[in-house]
Formats: structure tokens, C-alpha cells, sequence
């Protein structure tokens, strides 16, 4: 298709929808799709029917609409209204009651001005309540594939990379390296075959942020990723999903193919001589996968190992040809920055993070769920404002940003703003969004122990400190909750933690002691507690009082 | 090629484009633990034990993959390198079951070695006494898992060495295991050529010749010196 025909389209579409008086938004994102949304979509079409109100009531499939822990949603539109925990057995009299009988349902009824929504800000996230997921045409009705025909058609290649640059944009995968660089990197190096990857292993316990729009909006990470192909000057990219997103294989396939077939995708893309095309690679669901470099071992069909780096794989990747890789949401961003420039989008954020950042939302608060917010929200507001509060009306006590590779923030850093340097500064990082939200009633060390163990479980064991030092340490601290451990256990923790921080290969040996070291920054006294009083401050765990000099291990 | 000039310690080197700095280590005869490095093969930078400081980089750098640039100050011995070694090597000896009084390579071994290089006294971390297997299937040699540090030599010097690509990895973390073939018994590999380089450039006493007893098989590696010379020489090209 060339620009014609897409503006044809959004035309048509936008004046089929201007049609409908009433937009009925079923959510298909992972979480709801799996409670029976799936469904919906039929039984809603009978009712409007049955009151002959289909010309006037349009029923949609969409993407993710973020409270996925209230799910499955349904959203009405203009009116704004999200009906929360819908069933197969209550659509159809939700639909009846609020287009009928004109006494709508008023429990878990949500509010699109509900601070849950108000406080966030849509890039990444943009229209997955408005875009059917399956279909390219829907993606195209909200200004889908512009941003590629501008690329393709009034920027040059380094036109694309300084927009890029100049938005500030940092990677979402992690460790928020400069987009921009990486593509000017990848751009120069001199080899005729280079190969954009997608990172969409996501293997962050409680982590769905790249899964959700893998889902919800494909084609979103598919036009990124032929601006970033056609900036650097590659002809083939290939997406990594882990296997168990099936929902996600299954979307980006079909997008895959339907964008082949409009010719967006394959050669001569929008009638240019630029050709692209995209593969889907499953990965078996190793952490360590995620990892760039074990990445595409794994992508080339070898164990996926990390390796020492440099080369980087900008200048030696897949096959050893330079070789963008950056994650899904880095992709899911680009769209934006062509079509609004580089400048709006540096204006959001702060001064050195740019942007909008999506979190996972999860843990002891009310509102648990996918959410985008500015970079530079404080931990307050995510909490007490996005969040809905603490469950119960308990008591704040931390939060883990980043996953197993992240630290817990305690409460006195509540007015500590989300960014890069701020998280870091306090002993955490932003890594891919995972804020995981405790309360008064759990304990700092058997936190620090489940992430162990699941770093434990997930090294590759190639080297050493990370193999056998993160099953050390993890020993280490299940004794401490069990009381069994002395002071000089503690000591070996400490003096293996910054072993393993410094010593290890890769990322997730580099990483694996942070929970450790920032709970026992914040939180020391609780592992005091356990080691001299026996005694689990939290009451979490089953400190048992025996006395050690007499036990032998 | 040009000559690159750089100092170790303190002390005045040169060496050319390309080299490592475990390379110029090694030519000046400065004292560096290493364990997965084994000239002639690709290295791969897993023990970790040849980290060093290099002035200007903030993290920790492999001696053995990482190349020399004019002016680098490397220092390769100090007071926490030290106590990160040897922690390293507590480690390797917690996690095997490493009893080396009836062990065949006892005095010859490099695991051994490295623990009086790196001043180990005792280990302070509890052993993980994993229970591993013994393969006896191969008509002239033995692999005892327990002994092994995983640093994957036999691995690379049947694959480009002797080309026969008999042993691979399996499982992760702390399961990891070198095993033979689809994971069978050594005996059982069609393609092991019996021509025991594997068992040469093991480090420890993981794999040794079957008529060997306690403290009694002493490594010979100079098979990979004439390889390499040959290789030089361009008496053959792989
Ligand atoms: C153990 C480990 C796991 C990782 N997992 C992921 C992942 O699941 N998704 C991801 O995008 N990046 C992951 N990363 C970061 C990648 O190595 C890499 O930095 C990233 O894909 C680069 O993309 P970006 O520049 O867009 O962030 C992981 C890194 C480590 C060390
Ligand atoms: S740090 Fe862990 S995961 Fe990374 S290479 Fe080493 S053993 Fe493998
Ligand atoms: S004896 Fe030779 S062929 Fe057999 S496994 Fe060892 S190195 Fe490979
Ligand atoms: S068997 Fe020997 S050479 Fe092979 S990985 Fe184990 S210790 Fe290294
Ligand atoms: S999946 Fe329905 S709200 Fe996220
Ligand atoms: S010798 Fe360099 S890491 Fe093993």
C-alpha cells in the first residue's frame, strides 16, 4: 500500500465509526481474554440486536485496558464507563441495563476520570482501548503506519536517527542505553547484511508490560521496528517471544501476515526501495534468554549462554553481523517520536529520563494492573493516587522496582520520583517496570530469599560467582528464616553479595544480589532480628528457637 | 602491526594490536590465577578468576578477552581482587565434592593449585554435597562429575581441536553438567575418537585414564603447543 490508499482507509474507517452513536470495548489483553472475554463479543452482539440497536452500538474487540486485576472490562464509550469483573453470565444484562433499561449497573463500575486513568499519560499505551488487536485496518483507523510513510518518504536515515536521538529516548529493556546511540552505532558499522531484534522475552516474575503490547497493539511494535530497520539499514528483524506468551505469538503472527499482505511489510515497503521483513522466534522460557547476547545464541540456534561483551552486538551480533536489539516498549515509542518529533517528546519526563514509562502494578495495592505514567511520578502518587492505596488500609512499607535485578525502596523515599537516576541513587533501578508493592506484613528477608532463589534457579552457570555463589547465598538466608544462621553467615552474605555484583558474567549475576544488598541497606534490622533474637519482625516467617551453638550443619 | 605500550602493575610492557592482556600477563611473567583459559582455544571468559582493575573502566575486566589499547594501566592484584579470587575458589570447592586425598590428579591438579595461589586456607561456605555420577563406559577413560569445575576445556578442544564435538552442556545453574554425546554414556559416542585430548586439558580430575590411580595422572598438554606451532607454520589450516 502507498500513502494513498492508507489515508483511504483511515478515511473509510473514521467515517464508519463516526456512524456509531455507542462504542461497546470488550478487553482481549491477556488476563481478561483467559477469564472468558472472549466470549463476550457474541453475546453482546445478540442482545444489541435483539433491541435492534446494532447500527447504533458498536461492538469492539480491543487491547489491554490496564486493570487487568479487576477484569475482565468492559468499556462503553463516549461515556467513559469500564465495567469491572464481567462475566459470561452478567454481560448481557450489563449491556440490557445501560442501553435499555436505563438503569445502569453502579458497583465495580470504574470511571475513565478515576485518578487510576487520570494521572497516567498514553504513548506506548495509546488507543489499546480504541484498536482491535487482529486487525490491521482498526490500527490504521487511529493513525497506525503514518509514522513508517514519513520515515520512508520525507526523512533520509539519519533524519530518523537524530529525531530518535533528540527525543532522549533510553532503553526499556533494562538498562536504559540511549536509543539513539545504539542506532547511530548499528547505522555506521560498514556491513552490507545487519538485523533488527526485538527483545519480547520478558521473563521478570509478575512482569506483562512487553506482553501487553505484543498483544494489544502488534502492529505498534512492528512499524517501530521497520523505522528502527530502515534508520540502521537492515533487511530482516527478527521478534524473540518466550513461549508461554501463546496469545502474543498468535497476534504478532497475524499482524506479521496481514502487513505482508498490505505491503507494509516484504520488499518495496509503501512502494520505496526499502525492503523488510520480520520473523517470530520462540524462546523455551529462560531467564537468562533475555539477556542480549544469550539472546541471539538463542536466536542462531545455540544454547542461550550470555557471553563476555564487548563486541557488543552493534558491532557483532546475529552471525556476527551488527545487529540492533532493543525491547518491545523501546519499539512501541518510536511511532510517536516520529510523528510528534523528538522535542515533544523530550518535553515529557525529566531531565535526563524522557518520556513515559510502563509499569506492572502489582503486590498489596488496590489497583493492580498496566499502567504508562511520566517518567518522574513519585512513589506516592503511583501508590496512593494510580495504585488506589494499600489493600486493607494497611501500612506502606516498600516497594521492589525492577525485578529480581532491582532493590526495595522503603517508605522514607515515598516522595522520591520514578526515573532512572533516582531509583538508582536509592540502591534500586527502573529496569523493565516491575513495582511490586509491600505492605506492614511482609518480610524484607524472605522477600530478598524469593528473589534469590528464583536468580538461583535461572543462571545459566556458566560462570562461577553467579552459579554457585547465588545457591550460597540463597542457603544463606533460607537458614536466616529459619533461625539457623550466626553472625558469620551473615558476614559470607555480605562479602558474596559484592563478589557476585562485581565478578559475574553477565547482567543477571551482575544483578542478583540487590535485593539482597538494598534490603540490608533499608532493612538490616530485620535480619538482625532473625540471626541473634530468632525472631521474624514481620511474623512471616518460622523462625524456629533452637539454639544454634548446639546444631551442626 | 603496531606495538601498543601499557603497564601492568606498575611495570612497563609492549605488546602488539590484538593481544589480550592475559597475553602480555603471561610474556612478563606476572602471577594471575586463571582456570577456563587454555591457550589455543576460544576463550570464554567464564571462571572469572582473571579479572582485573584497568584504570578508566568502572567494572572489572577479563584479562583473557579483553584486548590491549595504548596507555592501559592494569593493575591485577589488589587487596579485593585478591579476596574475590579467593572466594571464587572456596566456591569451586563447596560446590564439587573435591576430596583430594583420593583423588588421581592430587599434586598435579589446577584447582589445587589455584587454592594455595590464591592463599585458600579453609572454606568458609557450607558444601552442597551433590551427589553425582561416575561414567566408567569408555574403554580408556573416566569422567567423575563431581570433580568437574565446568570449565568447559574438554568441551572446546574435541569440537576445534579434534572436531569430533563429543561433549556439550545441560541443564543451568547449579545442575549444570558437561555430558557426552545426547547425553549417554561416554562409551556409547560413535564419535569420540579415544584420542583423550579431553583428558589432557582437563584442569582437575574429572576425566583421566583409567589405569590411573590416587595421585597418579599427571596432565600432558604439549599435543596443543605442536597443534598450535603446525597451525602457525601453516603445516596445516583448520
Ligand atoms: C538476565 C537478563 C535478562 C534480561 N531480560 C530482558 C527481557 O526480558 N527483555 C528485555 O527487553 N531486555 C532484557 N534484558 C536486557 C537486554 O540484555 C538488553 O539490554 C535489552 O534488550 C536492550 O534493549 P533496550 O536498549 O531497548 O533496553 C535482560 C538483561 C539481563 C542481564
Ligand atoms: S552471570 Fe549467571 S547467567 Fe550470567 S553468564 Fe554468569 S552464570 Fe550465566
Ligand atoms: S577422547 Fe578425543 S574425541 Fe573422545 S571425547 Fe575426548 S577429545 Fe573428544
Ligand atoms: S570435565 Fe574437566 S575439562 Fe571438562 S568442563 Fe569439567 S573440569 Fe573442565
Ligand atoms: S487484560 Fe483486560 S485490563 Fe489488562
Ligand atoms: S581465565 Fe579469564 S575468565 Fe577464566
Amino acid at each position: 500500500m502507498n500513502v494513498e490508499e492508507l489515508k483511504d482507509i483511515y478515511q473509510k474507517q473514521n467515517d464508519v465509526l463516526s456512524k456509531y452513536k455507542h462504542r461497546i470495548l470488550i478487553c482481549g489483553g491477556a488476563s481478561c481474554h483467559s477469564l472468558g472475554s472472549v466470549s463476550f463479543k457474541k453475546i453482546v452482539e445478540d442482545v444489541l440486536a435483539k433491541y435492534d440497536l446494532k447500527d447504533s452500538v458498536a461492538v469492539v474487540n480491543v487491547g489491554c485496558l490496564g486493570l487487568c486485576g479487576k477484569g475482565p472490562l468492559v468499556k462503553i464509550e463516549p461515556e467513559g464507563i469500564i465495567y469491572t469483573n464481567v462475566s459470561v453470565e452478567n454481560v448481557a444484562d450489563i449491556v440490557e441495563r445501560h442501553f435499555v433499561k436505563r438503569t445502569p449497573r453502579e458497583d465495580g463500575v470504574m470511571r475513565a476520570d478515576d485518578p487510576f486513568y487520570r494521572k497516567q499519560f498514553y504513548i506506548v499505551l495509546k488507543d489499546f482501548s480504541n484498536v482491535d488487536p487482529a486487525d490491521l485496518n482498526s490500527y490504521i483507523a487511529f493513525g497506525g503506519y503514518t509514522a513508517l510513510a514519513k520515515s520512508l518518504l520525507e526523512m533520509s536515515r539519519q533524519d530518523v536517527i537524530e529525531e530518535v536521538k533528540k527525543s532522549g529516548l533510553r532503553g526499556r529493556g533494562g538498562a536504559g542505553f540511549p536509543t539513539g546511540i545504539k542506532w547511530e552505532t548499528v547505522s555506521k558499522q560498514p556491513s552490507e547484511t545487519k538485523f533488527v531484534v526485538c527483545n519480547g522475552d520478558e521473563g521478570d516474575p509478575g512482569a506483562f508490560m512487553d506482553r501487553s503490547v505484543m498483544e494489544s497493539m502488534p502492529h505498534r511494535l512492528l512499524e517501530g521496528m521497520t523505522i528502527a530497520a530502515y534508520a540502521v539499514g537492515a533487511s530482516q528483524g527478527f521478534i524473540y517471544v518466550r513461549a508461554e506468551y501463546p496469545l502474543a505469538i498468535e497476534r504478532l503472527s497475524k499482524a506479521i501476515r496481514d502487513a505482508r499482505r498490505a505491503g507494509l511489510l516484504g520488499t518495496n515497503i509503501m512502494g520505496t526501495n526499502f525492503s523488510f521483513d520480520i520473523s517470530i522466534r520462540v524462546g523455551a522460557g529462560a531467564f537468562v534468554c533475555g539477556e542480549e547476547t544469550a539472546l541471539l545464541a538463542s536466536i542462531e540456534g545455540k544454547r542461550g549462554m550470555p557471553r563476555q561483551r564487548p563486541p557488543f552486538p552493534a558491532e557483532k551480533g546475529l552471525w556476527g553481523y551488527p545487529t540492533l536489539i532493543n525491547n518491545v516498549e523501546t519499539y512501541a515509542n518510536i511511532y510517536a517520536i516520529i510523528n510528534n518529533g523528538g522535542d515533544w517528546f523530550a518535553s515529557i519526563g525529566t531531565q535526563k529520563s524522557k518520556g513515559t514509562k510502563v509499569f506492572a502494578l502489582a503486590g498489596k495495592i488496590n489497583n493492580t494492573g498496566l499502567v504508562e505514567v511520566p517518567m518522574g511520578v513519585t512513589i506516592r502518587e503511583m501508590i496512593y493516587e494510580i495504585g488506589g492505596g494499600i489493600q486493607g488500609g494497611k501500612k506502606f512499607k516498600a516497594v521492589q522496582t525492577g525485578g529480581p535485578s532491582g532493590g526495595c525502596i522503603p517508605e522514607k523515599f515515598i516522595d522520591l520520583p520514578v526515573d532512572y537516576e533516582s531509583l538508582r541513587e536509592v540502591g534500586s533501578i527502573m529496569g523493565s517496570g516491575g513495582f511490586i508493592v509491600m505492605d506492614e506484613n511482609t518480610c524484607m528477608v524472605d522477600v530478598a530469599k524469593f528473589f534469590m532463589e528464583f536468580c538461583a534457579d535461572e543462571s545459566c552457570g556458566k560462570c562461577i560467582p553467579c552459579r554457585v555463589g547465588t545457591v550460597i547465598m540463597k542457603d544463606i538466608l533460607q537458614k536466616i528464616t529459619d533461625g539457623r544462621a550466626t553472625m558469620r553467615d551473615y558476614q559470607n552474605l555480605k562479602d558474596l553479595a559484592y563478589m557476585v555484583r562485581e565478578m559475574s558474567l553477565c547482567g543477571l549475576g551482575q544483578t542478583a544480589p540487590n535485593p539482597v544488598l538494598s534490603s540490608i541497606m533499608y532493612f538490616e534490622e530485620e535480619y538482625l532480628a532473625h540471626i541473634n533474637e530468632r525472631r521474624c519482625i514481620a511474623n512471616v516467617c518460622e523462625v524456629k528457637q533452637f539454639d544454634v551453638v548446639n546444631t551442626y550443619l | 602491526m603496531s606495538v601498543l605500550t601499557l603497564t601492568i602493575n606498575d611495570i612497563q610492557c609492549t605488546g602488539r594490536e590484538g593481544q589480550t592482556i592475559l597475553d602480555i600477563i603471561k610474556e612478563n611473567k606476572i602471577s594471575l590465577p586463571v582456570l577456563c583459559d587454555l591457550k589455543g582455544l576460544t576463550p570464554v571468559a567464564a571462571c572469572r578468576l582473571c579479572l582485573v582493575e584497568v584504570k578508566g573502566i568502572p567494572k572489572l575486566v577479563p584479562a583473557c578477552t579483553t584486548k590491549i589499547q595504548e596507555g592501559m594501566v592494569v593493575y591485577t592484584d589488589s587487596e579485593k581482587l585478591r579476596n574475590y579470587r579467593r572466594m571464587i575458589v572456596e566456591l569451586l570447592f563447596a560446590e564439587g565434592n573435591h576430596i583430594c586425598a583420593s583423588c588421581v590428579v592430587n599434586g598435579y591438579c589446577e584447582l589445587q593449585n589455584l587454592g594455595y595461589m590464591v592463599g585458600m586456607e579453609s572454606v568458609r561456605f557450607d558444601y552442597l554435597w551433590q551427589l553425582f555420577q561416575i561414567d566408567a563406559s569408555h574403554p580408556r577413560y573416566v569422567m567423575d562429575q563431581s570433580k568437574c569445575v565446568k570449565c568447559t576445556r574438554c568441551i572446546r578442544v574435541c569440537d576445534e581441536v579434534e572436531g569430533a564435538h563429543v561433549w556439550d552442556l545441560k541443564g543451568r545453574g547449579i545442575n549444570v553438567r558437561v555430558i557426552s554425546g545426547l547425553d549417554e554414556p561416554w562409551g556409547q559416542v560413535k564419535e569420540c575418537t579415544q584420542c583423550g585430548k579431553c583428558v589432557q586439558v582437563c584442569p582437575v580430575g574429572a576425566l583421566f585414564e583409567k589405569t590411573a590411580t590416587t595421585s597418579e595422572m599427571i596432565k600432558d598438554r604439549s599435543f596443543l603447543e605442536r597443534i598450535l606451532e603446525g597451525r602457525e607454520a601453516k603445516i596445516w589450516v583448520r
